[in-house]
């Protein structure tokens, strides 16, 4: 186990990068503590495979130094690092039993035999195949393999951390909660540090303690699931998690305060924004609108254009200032017919420049 | 539901049934006929029961054949085999050196068979050929068209420079198709190099491998061409393999009889055994 940092870590697949987007990875300085259980959430592409293969050590960066535990291990190899890893195509040597593909790392490491069977065994246990250890691993199905892969990591050990990339990728979807609620209890009970990396927000929201949003080579934020739903610092992350995404209105400043469609709207503990420049926009979430009621005042004029039934709530698109907006009415709330007025939650409600936060 | 049963199909398989028959069916009848009749010419023929058969399996002549055969197949699958994995091994993944590799490795089975037995030929020839002329220069007694050791070396060389690539190209094959991963993995296991073939490498290329192994088998069994070039069976009968001898009775002393019966013992040989081995690579898949 150990407390993972990454220093002015940049990486480029080309020999000689010039331009900011030959970099696969930009700039990155991380500090994962031990036992952690971290996720890497992004779209396809935007370096989150790069930045694990390079803690991994299958991967050497381009500038920059990876720690463990104060140890620069930037040149070691996967092997010297102890680390393990679980791919997305599920890795098991098909002529061993699953026995054996669970002894494999210990007996490759010269451990004796009554060790080897006592760590199998316990691992076994704990991943639920017991029962099927003298099978060909050739023979089980995709979670099944997966597991495989899991307890070669977890047999070791001396083993820093556990890297899963995009494990659950071809596993059916009636199996994948199984496994990942499994995930997080051997988690909690043998307090590895693992880090595991999903393009899909659900796995990345349940699975960690803290998660890292990349886009485009970058981090955008490290938070924990709270954060990343109630202030995202970046309008991509508003986009990118929560179903549907963020409402991102273009706006201008007036007196300090942000107007969408020349109507005032409070945001957050914003103090004076001043004569901001740079391309403004305000985020809410649709769970943070609501209609307007009597009594209320003020509010952005909206027509509504679109209801979508989601079953506890429905989805309502509105649309004001030639822009939509989208918000969640829970069963049973009134819609109103065509003009409305739509407030925001003033505490949820931030304000972005060029896509950073500033209120 | 109601099935439409309509017996037209059979017309459009009729073309096919007639083409199998015409160059397959028909003529190894031909030959079943030949093989239980005795003839002393002008088309007249006599019925000779399993006499042939009798005659070619009890003959000394076949055994050696057959011997000299089985020798031949089983070194040159145990050289082609192991060599063919093992340069496959240590060709480039990736990179522009790939279509270099591979299009070196497919130049000898480009060229024609017959080619292929007259350059070897002239490349043995002990006072001409660079081959030859350079290991008698080196101090070796080497003479292929003299002595049964040497023609036996020079033909196993052969083989194995025209045959070795296509174990490589399908070897390269199974290989290329393993993925990234299953290194990766390997390596954070901590498998040493050899574990990595023995567990990863070697199962992945078992079908292609399988493949590699059934067609050296046949083939080999039925070489003709390269060897009749080479040394036409000699010197004496050392290098007479199964096709050799067989033609040596049909169309040298025109026994149709003895020949058609060793065609059949010779077909159902090979059938045999790649049936063999077909089954016993294939026993542990099911498992």
């Amino acid at each position: 186990m150990a407390k993972i940092v990454l220093d002015t870590l940049r990486h480029a697949y080309m020999p000689n990068p010039t331009q900011d987007s030959d970099w696969a990875l930009k700039q990155l300085d991380l500090e994962w503590e031990d036992g952690g259980a971290y996720a890497l959430l992004g779209p396809s592409g935007c370096g989150k495979t790069t930045l694990l293969s390079i803690i991994s050590g299958l991967l050497r960066p381009t500038h920059g130094r990876v720690f463990f535990d104060g140890q620069d291990v930037t040149d070691l190899t996967p092997e010297q690092r102890h680390i393990a890893q679980v791919f997305q195509f599920p890795v098991v040597y098909d002529t061993m039993t699953v026995y054996d593909n669970l002894a494999f790392p210990l007996r490759n490491r010269g451990v004796d035999e009554k060790h080897v069977d006592q760590r199998v065994r316990e691992i076994a246990g704990m991943i639920d195949l017991t029962h099927m250890l003298d099978n060909r691993a050739a023979g089980l199905t995709a979670d099944g393999k997966q597991k495989i892969s899991l307890g070669r990591g977890l047999v070791r050990s001396d083993v820093n951390a556990i890297m899963f990339d995009e494990p659950l990728t071809v596993i059916d979807p009636h199996l994948k909660w199984q496994l990942r609620s499994k995930l997080k209890e051997l988690h909690q009970r043998v307090r590895t540090t693992m880090i595991y990396v999903t393009h899909d927000q659900t796995e990345a929201l349940t699975f960690a303690d803290k998660v890292v949003v990349m886009n485009q080579g970058e981090v955008v934020q490290i938070g924990t699931p709270v954060d990343l739903f109630e202030r995202p610092q970046h309008t991509f992350v508003g986009h990118f998690i929560g179903s549907p995404g963020m409402n991102v209105l273009p706006c201008e400043v007036a007196d300090g305060r942000p107007h969408v469609a020349g109507i005032a709207v409070q945001a957050g503990g914003s103090g004076n924004l001043g004569s901001a420049s740079g391309k403004l926009e305000v985020g809410v979430r649709p769970e943070f609108v609501r209609f307007a009621e009597a009594g209320d005042t003020g509010g952005l004029p909206a027509r509504v254009v679109k209801v979508s039934d989601a079953g506890r709530f429905r989805i309502v698109e509105a649309e004001a200032a030639e822009t939509r907006i989208k918000l969640l009415v829970p069963e049973g709330g009134d819609i109103p017919q065509e003009q409305a007025h739509l407030l925001f939650d003033p505490d949820h409600t931030a304000v972005y420049r060029d896509g950073w936060i500033v209120a | 539901m109601n099935k439409t049963h309509d017996n037209k199909a059979w017309f459009f398989v009729l073309p096919v049934v007639a083409l199998v028959a015409f160059n397959a069916v028909i003529p190894l009848m031909t030959v079943v006929n030949y093989s239980v009749q005795e003839t002393f010419g002008d088309n007249v023929f006599f019925w000779a029961g399993v006499m042939w058969f009798e005659q070619v399996l009890q003959s000394e002549r076949f055994h050696d054949a057959l011997f000299r055969q089985l020798a031949f197949t089983f070194t040159i699958l145990l050289i082609e085999v192991p060599l063919g994995v093992a340069i496959a091994l240590t060709m480039p993944k990736k990179g522009p050196w790939v279509p270099v590799c591979l299009v070196l490795m497919a130049l000898p089975l480009l060229i024609p068979w017959n080619v292929v037995g007259a350059m070897w030929n002239i490349f043995a020839l002990p006072d001409i050929g660079l081959l030859g002329r350079s290991l008698n220069a080196l101090g070796f007694d080497y003479n292929f068209t003299r002595q049964p050791g040497d023609a036996w070396f020079t033909l196993i060389l052969m083989d194995v420079w025209h045959w070795t690539s296509l174990v490589v190209l399908l070897a390269y094959a199974g290989l290329v198709s393993i993925p990234d991963a299953y290194y990766q993995a390997a390596k954070i296991d901590g498998a040493k190099p050899f574990a990595v073939f023995r567990y990863i490498q070697l199962p992945k290329m078992k079908r292609v491998l399988t493949i590699a192994v059934l067609l050296r088998f046949m083939d080999s069994f039925m070489i003709y061409t390269e060897l009749s070039v080479l040394t036409g069976g000699g010197p004496g009968n050392s290098t007479t393999l199964l096709s050799i001898d067989l033609v040596k009775i049909a169309l040298g002393q025109f026994d149709l009889g003895p020949a058609a019966a060793m065609s059949l013992i010779y077909f159902l040989i090979i059938l045999a055994l790649s049936w063999v081995f077909y089954t016993l690579m294939m026993r542990n898949e099911q498992q």
